[in-house]
């Protein structure tokens, strides 16, 4: 059995890349290649992770530079090919940028910037990133964005339901709807493309993966990956 | 060539910065403002001297970086 092989993309002002980092070696037990955003080869990997931060200081529009990067052109290459791509944050912003994901991220409704623990029904776990949830699941992993508010017109958000592509759902303790920190339609924290081989949500699970950090609600997400790409 | 760009988001797409200029405004006494809706401006340098030639590269810059069409229209004047 190979190790699952994996990379993890900087851009300037990424500040989530080393908790992806650290989170991807201590599921695969090897460390990810780090790709620097000017770097046009990507070695071969089975899943390249777009961490979160504020990439290019979100000028323009959050993503909207690291989208146009020539490293980007190969994680789309990496991603035609059937290769997993993982986008957190900052980096679902990227993957709808680049229009590998549809819709668009929005600035949160409040306006404010939101950073707590939020809870999150696993609406799909026929995955390769939900595999080890329980289908229904509520898992509490933090959010922390100002733009996280997912916006797409009516038609896409049929078609997402309907193909069962939104996998995360904000919900609240009790799994019911009316705990949304960003105002995204129909509650959407996470969704897959139709290929299911690339995946973006708002929260971080790379956040709770040891007992350390408050919770281990973001492991499966990673033992998940495991499961399919092993 | 100038080229000057205005992006603003589609109708039916919530602007909440626009709302809450909105209740600013109000707040500050300036009545009847029913609606804001705010967006970009973007000013453009070309080194093209051809007016249908710079409308063709500034829409192109337009799909494919300055909006995103999604969820945002532009309008481009080219002088």
């Amino acid at each position: 059995m190979t190790p699952m092989k994996t990379a993890v993309v900087v851009f300037p002002a990424s500040n989530c890349d080393r908790d992806m980092i650290t989170a991807l070696e201590k599921i695969t037990g090897q460390k990810p290649h780090i790709i620097w955003h000017q770097d046009d080869d990507i070695p071969d990997v089975d899943m390249i992770a777009l961490p979160g931060g504020f990439s290019f200081g979100d000028y323009l529009r959050c993503g909207a530079m690291a989208a146009r990067s020539p490293v980007v052109r190969k994680v789309i290459e990496h991603a035609d090919r059937g290769g997993h791509v993982i986008g957190v944050c900052n980096g679902f912003q990227v993957l709808t940028e680049t229009g590998l994901l549809p819709g668009a991220l929005m600035r949160n409704e409040s306006l404010k910037f939101v950073c707590r623990d939020v809870h999150l029904k696993v609406e799909n776990n026929d995955t390769p990133f939900t595999n080890a949830y329980e289908q229904g699941e509520v898992i509490t992993i933090p959010v922390a964005h100002h733009d996280g508010n997912y916006f797409a017109d009516p038609d896409t958000l049929t078609e997402l339901e309907d193909e069962g592509r939104v996998v995360f759902r904000y919900v609240d303790k009790r799994g019911q709807a009316g705990a949304n920190p960003n105002g995204s339609r129909n509650n959407i924290a996470g969704i897959i493309n139709r290929r299911k081989n690339i995946l973006g949500m708002m929260p971080h699970p790379e956040r709770l993966i040891e007992d350390a950090q408050g919770g281990t609600d973001g492991l499966g997400f990673f033992k998940s990956m495991i499961n399919a790409l092993n | 060539m100038k080229a000057r760009i205005h992006v603003t988001l589609k109708n039916g797409v919530l602007d909440p910065q626009g709302k809450a200029i909105q209740h600013a405004l109000s707040a500050l006494g300036f009545g009847g403002v029913e609606d804001v809706r705010q967006g970009k401006y973007i000013e453009l340098d070309l080194a093209e001297t051809d007016p249908g030639k710079a409308q063709a590269a500034v829409e192109d810059m337009c799909k494919k970086l300055l909006s995103n069409t999604v969820i945002e229209n532009y309008t481009i004047e080219i002088e």
